[in-house]
């Protein structure tokens, strides 16, 4: 009995929080990984894209419940995800036109466009703050549980109880969603094979006569849309402020890097590493062993390895690690 | 244009902005401005040290910068009465197991053959060494936090002056920078960038969390100054008559005072690195870096060992970064490891950097003042523009109110605008290099 409430306690703050938090990292580092894989450069205004794209939704958002219009249980910000993705498109494709193709036509170092997206990440940065200030915003609206602690506990008699959100389900499903429509795309339609081809070997893909310009036009297409998902999935989740998501950028890098930058497969597997590690490290474990062991044993301390406030220097030191051991990261990425 | 009269035109039209300010916001926020400008051209120093003598791509200004803030507390405060005997030693020794810990791993990497058993053995060493760490280093940081927590709950400083803390700052960080080069100098640019973003994340996630040694976010105020206090001159009668004298009020003299006292510092040590800088451009030691920087794979056929070279710079650009930072938290006279934000504490010092011109220090320095100068003023310039623009609007109309609030966000977008604008037109910078 004891070990069905130890694993109860897990699920409920490391196995539950941790696939969301994975799954939102998943999403951006996927982007991070395409831009790298495609366009060759490791782009900063990642973070502040997904702020862009959440900060439209919301705006969607709050229109949508003014007009009376709601998602019945889930979050009316599902329906304005559209929109987000839409102008998020035009952004970045409008950004691809004004600033990055004048490098990529001179053929500039990697590192001079990752400069470049620097300074694209300040200019991101101001516009998101213009538009929907600094704010925390809450914006998930519907049902807040889809397994409250109380049900849980009353349906199954067990001492400890399991509390499942709304937007972490959400989470996973959208996220699944994604990932499985996005690897339709890159193994079964032309479009996404040029993509895959002009990712391994620009030259050969030149010469077999896939246009660039399409190319990367669609990856920013496709960027938008993981960026806005992977954003709007974490502001439901936990909330919207425009400088949590610039520092998210680091776990996505993280994330990517661990993954192997360029593959879109460990994008994925980087970004449960990266979750699960920092859940864990900063988890207090107490409650959990003391269910484990005999009760003379229980445990003094809180068992936590490291405080929560070192979660971003826990993905560091593992992105470090994956680096020193494995320098293209889990799944072979690519090195420009 | 010819350098030779680009650059002083350009820092005559920087002279004239400071002075400008001077006479339409007053002296005092002129030298503030000044003061908080000569600190960041010494950081961009750093920077363009690193990027634009060696081309090595570090964005974790910031830790160096909190670093030497760090150096400056643990100088300069008395020490806290009865932290050692409380749990000093336990510190101390924590410490020491955790850097053996680290050293043991490393050992067994390197000593045993390759194969499950070292993977094991370091696996184990690193794991019970944490713990033994823990078990020992815990109880004392209790100790020492439990120590009047309101006041100090930190071990204090060695009490000795604040000036001595800009060298320590700057060893400090050059300390942290080796450690950091040791392990991440290896990676492939892009992947320096994001290791060297990560570390500062961690410096400040120390900083803001063991509060034995920094107080945390809790800030360490009332920090030692190298000049006189304004409160003491406006008490001293002789400056009192002397101000009066000049047709000033004793109160804004103080601030002038102590101010251009600050200044005074600050261009001593400004134009100290510049001249090393400077020196060590032009000397055989710069030629190699700019011949690693623009040919690496030639530079290293030339039998230069690129390694050991990044290293050296990357130590002396941070050690750089780091007295600027014991330098701003003296003028500030706080340590305040909440406040270090990597967009104004590494991006903006690469803005300054690549704007001003990188590979050229009186770029550095030209862009360290000017976009600081910037900085400060983009926001109520754009408050003024904005009023302007909506002074046709309904008083307190919704879309005038939103236009003023939004002014106050005009700065990022300023920086970034104007570095993607240097980038594409001018890339060498203001100044570029020769």
């Amino acid at each position: 009995m004891d070990v069905i409430n130890a694993l109860v306690v897990l699920a409920n703050f490391v196995i539950v929080p941790g696939l969301a938090y994975g799954a939102q990292l998943a999403l951006g580092a996927l982007g991070v990984t395409l831009i790298y894989g495609i366009l060759r450069f490791s782009n900063f205004a990642h973070g502040d894209t997904m702020a862009f794209g959440t900060a439209i939704t919301i705006i969607g958002t709050n229109a949508l419940i003014a007009a009376g219009i709601t998602f019945g249980p889930l979050p009316t910000a599902l329906i304005a995800l559209p929109l987000g993705i839409a102008v998020t498109c035009l952004l970045l494709l409008g950004t691809d036109w004004a600033v990055y193709k004048f490098y990529r036509s001179k053929k500039a170092a990697p590192v001079i466009l990752v400069i470049v997206s620097m300074g694209v990440m300040f200019v991101m940065n101001g516009v998101v703050r213009f538009i929907i200030g600094v704010g925390d915003i809450n914006f998930a609206d519907g049902e807040r549980f889809v397994v409250t602690a109380r049900g849980f506990r009353e349906a199954t008699g067990l001492a400890e109880g399991l509390a499942i959100r709304t937007t972490q389900v959400i989470t996973v499903v959208v996220a699944l969603f994604a990932m499985a429509l996005l690897f339709w795309f890159l193994n079964k339609t032309r479009t996404g094979k040029s993509m895959r081809a002009f990712s391994d070997n620009e030259d050969l893909a030149l010469l077999f006569g896939i246009n660039p310009d399409w190319v990367v036009k669609v990856t920013w297409m496709i960027v938008a849309a993981l960026a806005t998902t992977a954003g709007v999935l974490y502001g439901l989740d936990k909330s919207f402020k425009a400088f949590t998501y610039f520092q998210l950028l680091l776990p996505i890098f993280a994330a990517a890097i661990v993954g192997g930058l360029g593959s879109p497969l460990g994008a994925i597997a980087g970004g449960f590493v990266i979750a699960f590690s920092e859940v864990t490290v900063t988890y207090a474990w107490r409650r959990v062993v003391a269910y484990l062991l005999p009760e003379d044993m229980a445990p003094e301390g809180l068992l936590q390895l490291m405080s929560t406030d070192y979660k971003f220097a826990v993905s560091f030191a593992i992105l470090i690690v994956v680096l020193l051991f494995k320098p293209t990261g889990l799944f072979k990425g690519k090195s420009v | 244009m010819n350098p030779a009269i680009r650059s002083p035109l350009l820092f005559g039209f920087v002279a004239i902005l400071m002075i400008g300010t001077g006479l339409v916001q007053g002296w005092n926020s002129a030298l503030l401005i000044l003061n908080m400008g000569l600190i960041s051209a010494i950081m961009a120093l750093g920077v363009n040290l690193q990027w634009g003598f060696a081309g090595l791509f570090n964005i974790g200004v910031m830790g160096f910068v909190a670093l030497g803030g760090l150096a400056a507390v643990l100088i300069s405060t008395p020490p806290t009465t009865g932290a050692w005997a409380a749990g000093g030693l336990n510190i101390v020794i924590g410490l020491l197991l955790g850097a053996a810990t680290v050293i043991g791993a490393i050992l067994a990497q390197s000593r045993m053959a390759p194969g499950r058993v070292r993977n094991l053995t370091t696996l184990a060493i690193l794991v019970v060494g944490f713990f033994v760490y823990r078990a020992v280093f815990d109880p004392g940081v209790d100790a020492i936090e439990a120590i009047n927590p309101s006041v100090s709950g930190n071990i204090g400083g060695l009490n000795l002056p604040v000036l001595l803390s800009w060298p320590v700052g700057g060893l400090l960080a050059a300390g942290a920078a080796w450690i950091i080069g040791k392990t991440a100098l290896g990676l492939r640019s892009d992947y320096l960038a994001i290791a060297t973003l990560g570390i500062a994340e961690i410096i400040i996630a120390v900083l803001k969390n063991e509060d034995w040694l920094s107080r945390g976010v809790k800030n360490v105020i009332g920090l030692d100054r190298p000049v006189p206090f304004e409160i003491e001159l406006q008490q001293d009668p002789g400056f009192v008559e002397r101000a009066v004298g000049l047709g000033l009020d004793p109160v804004t003299a103080s601030g002038i005072y102590t101010k251009l006292a600050y200044s005074g510092l600050f261009v001593v040590v400004l134009l100290i690195l510049l001249w090393m800088a400077q020196m060590a451009l032009k000397s055989p030691w710069g030629r190699m870096m700019r011949a690693i920087r623009d040919n690496e794979t030639a530079a290293r056929a030339m039998g230069k060992d690129v390694t050991a070279r990044h290293l050296q710079i990357f130590i002396l650009g941070s050690a750089i970064c780091g007295i600027a930072g014991a330098m701003m938290t003296t003028l500030d006279g706080q340590l305040t490891p909440g406040s270090y934000q990597p967009l104004r504490f590494t991006f903006l010092v690469w803005v300054m950097v690549i704007v001003g011109g990188s590979g050229n220090n009186f770029g550095a320095v030209l862009g360290g003042i000017l976009i600081w100068w910037l900085w400060v003023q983009v926001e109520p310039m754009g408050l003024a523009l904005m009023q302007l623009l909506s002074s046709g609007l309904e008083d307190g109309s919704a879309l005038q109110t939103r236009m003023i609030d939004a002014a106050a966000h005009m700065r990022l977008l300023t920086m970034g605008l104007l570095m993607l604008i240097v980038l594409r037109f001018s890339p060498r910078g203001l100044i570029p290099e020769r």
